[in-house]
């Protein structure tokens, strides 16, 4: 088989600061340029980061393959570098073929123009033919499922409507090789689904794929092989399921224990500041490994320099599949809600109270968010801590074969005969 | 037949991209930027129809625009300041020359500000970026067109008839798209970098007016050296040539023209350069 991307030694430098605020105006690009005339100085170091090194890998023909790594590992800049949307700093690419980028679904879709017209605008930006569109129009609108506003301004559209109508027009492009960032992580879960199901069909035809996801079983779904960035360089690259395992239980203590370190920076993040994940056992000693019969607690600590209105911190708790057990959050309660609108500066620890014969046995891995609802995300890490759950001793553990379910509670059953 | 189209599909698959890094000056890609002419289509497309949307009066405010600035000038310059207009009818004289003096302005405003408004695009899809500032001056010409026809009717209303030299008409045309790319591409790509553009745009455009014939007669510059460096205004040429091409009012632009004409070619290559130059930093800056 032959190669249908090779890359070689590819990299990716970023000058940060000097542009506090995203963007220079000419009298900071004068200032810098007199400071440079007299000192000679070139840019400190410490203003250059490297988004991506010494990458090198080849995909071949028809290959399908995943990219995964955490926030800042460098998987955008990589699509980005591939789809031609900015310029290495250094090394190459070799491209055979025509690439379609989906880096983003409704790329150029203007309020005001109507469904239509959206979808011939959409595809020409997408590189699609004109001729191409045309062809397609009537499949793209099923898919899309809004053929009733079809001529319609999708400034009127539901955010719903207008994410199917994106990403059927992206969902119909038919390059030979296909870059897709993350495009799955919008609408509702059946229109996942269906978009996964696409993703799929696209995925068997036999083009060659480079799919990045934050999404576990989407990529174990879609990819065989999968890359693992990390900092910037390739971490691994080996089977999907090897990856996943490599990458769910990387970089994480096996204390019991997750701590932020205060030299991070957290300017993003401010006034809100992550100090500690814990997991404690009903005995409340920190625990990697809890048993499914007993109760225990996660504990969330953090400091507020500020006060802040309406704050909730919470758990997103998933299996090392990626599958998601569950969402919880400190304010669930509505009175608390209620009682506790603001919060002022300090440390706080909320206590989430796990009880027992909840969940199956496996690793667990647990995540943190705080957030004001629809306002700002101020932190979140969705792969803070994994522990694990050992089943002993759970309803129905005097038969040793695994039980399939993310979780194990202690059910009441009863029989009696039927009567007849 | 069947195998070279085979071929041909062939060396599309096969076709080789290469990614590197881009150093130092290079020239844009023009067989690139044909092959994307489609895009470049619908983004004029886009602009034209987006326009006017949700406004009262729609694409009539394409000629309400030149036609009340013309009505002012009619009152000011003739009326008060009792300016000579080559003795045309002051309304047709101002007319026409802010025909082709909106055209430029509304280009150059609309491609400067055109890779800022369309960073979405910048950011997340390839394709050759000159598309967008072209397609902004490219739109432009509808509603050219439209006031246009506006300057045909009071040309018959007052009895104007048009000169043989109307044909030259299309050049003076281009001479206006050319020049509005050129000054285009270099405001948009400086804007991307310095958001100054955006706030020294509109003086910039200001003070141009008053350096092109538009409320004069361009016969009030002294001939010799001091109407040769006028011509260094590319829209100097412009508006002078177009009254003449349609009017025949005022003089057959000759030295004018062609240092006009040089100059415009100019700006056009040393925009295409710098904005070159600049494309590759856009999705980092932008």
């Amino acid at each position: 088989m032959s190669d249908a991307i090779r890359v070689e030694d590819l990299g990716k430098r970023y000058q940060i600061g000097g542009m506090p605020s995203g963007y220079r105006t000419l009298r900071d690009a004068l200032a810098s340029s007199l400071r440079r005339l007299s000192h000679r100085d070139p840019t400190p170091p410490k203003d250059i980061i490297w988004a991506l090194r010494h990458i090198s890998f080849n995909v071949e023909r028809g290959q399908v393959l995943g990219i995964i790594g955490r926030n800042g590992a460098g998987k955008s800049t990589l699509l980005k570098l591939l789809s031609r949307v900015t310029d290495p700093t250094e090394g190459r690419a070799e491209i055979y073929g025509r690439v379609g980028s989906l880096l983003e679904v409704g790329t150029g879709f203007h309020p005001e123009l109507t469904g239509r017209e959206n979808i011939y605008l959409n595809g020409a930006i997408l590189g699609m033919k004109r001729a191409e569109i045309e062809c397609k129009f009537d499949e793209i609108v099923d898919f899309s499922e809004v053929r009733k506003f079809i001529d319609t301004p999708v400034k009127r559209y539901s955010s719903g409507m207008y994410l199917r109508l994106a990403f059927a027009v992206a969902a119909h492009l038919e390059p030979e090789i296909l870059v897709v960032d993350e495009v799955l992580a919008v609408g509702d879960a059946e229109f996942q689904r269906k978009c996964l199901g696409k993703m799929s069909d696209v995925a068997h035809q036999g083009r060659t794929v480079l799919f990045v996801s934050h999404n576990m079983s989407a990529i174990m779904r879609l990819t065989e092989e999968t890359i693992v960035l990390e900092k910037g360089q390739i971490a691994l690259r080996a089977p999907t399921h090897e990856a996943v395992d490599y990458y769910m239980t990387r970089e994480m203590t096996r204390t019991g224990e997750r701590c932020w370190s205060a030299s991070d920076d957290y300017s993003t993040t401010s006034p809100f500041h992550p100090i500690a994940l814990r997991v404690v056992d009903s005995a409340g000693r920190l625990a990697d490994r809890i048993l499914s019969t007993q109760p225990f607690e996660v504990e969330f600590e953090y400091e507020l320099q500020e006060s802040i209105t309406a704050l909730r911190t919470g758990l997103y708790l998933a299996t090392s599949r990626g599958e998601v057990v569950l969402t919880s959050f400190d304010t669930d309660d509505p009175q608390r809600f209620e009682r506790i609108t603001e919060r002022s500066p300090g440390r706080y620890i909320s206590r989430c109270h796990f009880p027992a014969n909840l969940l199956n046995g496996g690793r667990f891995v647990l995540g943190v968010n705080a957030s004001t609802f629809r306002i700002r995300s101020y932190f979140t890490d969705e792969h803070a801590l994994t522990f694990t759950i050992d089943p002993t001793g759970s309803p129905g553990s005097h038969w040793p074969e695994r039980r399939r379910g993310l979780i194990r509670p202690a059910l009441e059953w009863d029989f009696s005969e039927a009567a007849l | 037949m069947d195998q070279t189209k085979q071929s041909l599909e062939k060396q599309e698959i096969d076709k080789l991209t290469v990614i590197r890094p881009s150093r130092g000056w290079a020239w844009i890609d023009l067989r690139e930027l044909w092959r994307y002419r489609e895009l470049i289509y619908f983004l004029v497309w886009r602009d034209i129809k987006v326009r006017y949307k949700q406004t009262l009066l729609g694409a009539a405010w394409a000629i309400l625009k030149p036609f009340l600035s013309m009505v002012i000038f009619t009152v000011i310059f003739s009326g008060l300041a009792k300016l000579d207009t080559d003795g045309a009818p002051p309304p047709v004289f101002y007319f026409s020359g802010l025909l082709p003096w909106v055209l430029f302005q509304d280009g150059v405003a609309k491609a400067g500000n055109s890779l800022v408004t369309g960073s979405s695009l910048i950011t997340k899809v390839y394709f050759p970026r000159i598309a967008i500032p072209l397609a902004s001056v490219m739109a432009g010409t509808v509603d050219f067109i439209l006031a246009f026809l506006v300057l045909i009717g009071m040309m018959i209303y007052y009895g104007v008839r048009p000169m043989q030299a109307i044909w030259t008409l299309p050049l003076f045309l281009l001479l206006a798209l050319v020049t509005a790319l050129g000054v285009g591409l270099w405001l948009s790509a400086l804007n991307v970098q310095y958001r100054d553009v955006g706030y020294v745009t509109p003086f910039l455009l200001q003070a141009w007016m008053y350096a092109s014939p538009v409320v004069y007669s361009a016969t009030l510059i002294p001939e010799g050296w001091a109407r040769i460096a006028y011509g260094l205004n590319p829209m100097a040429g412009v508006v002078q040539g177009f009254r003449w091409a349609i009017l025949g009012v005022g003089e057959p632009p000759s030295g004018l023209i062609i240092i006009s004409i040089l100059m415009a070619i100019f700006l056009l290559i040393s925009g295409m350069l710098y904005f070159k130059r600049m494309e590759r930093t856009f999705a980092d800056v932008v």
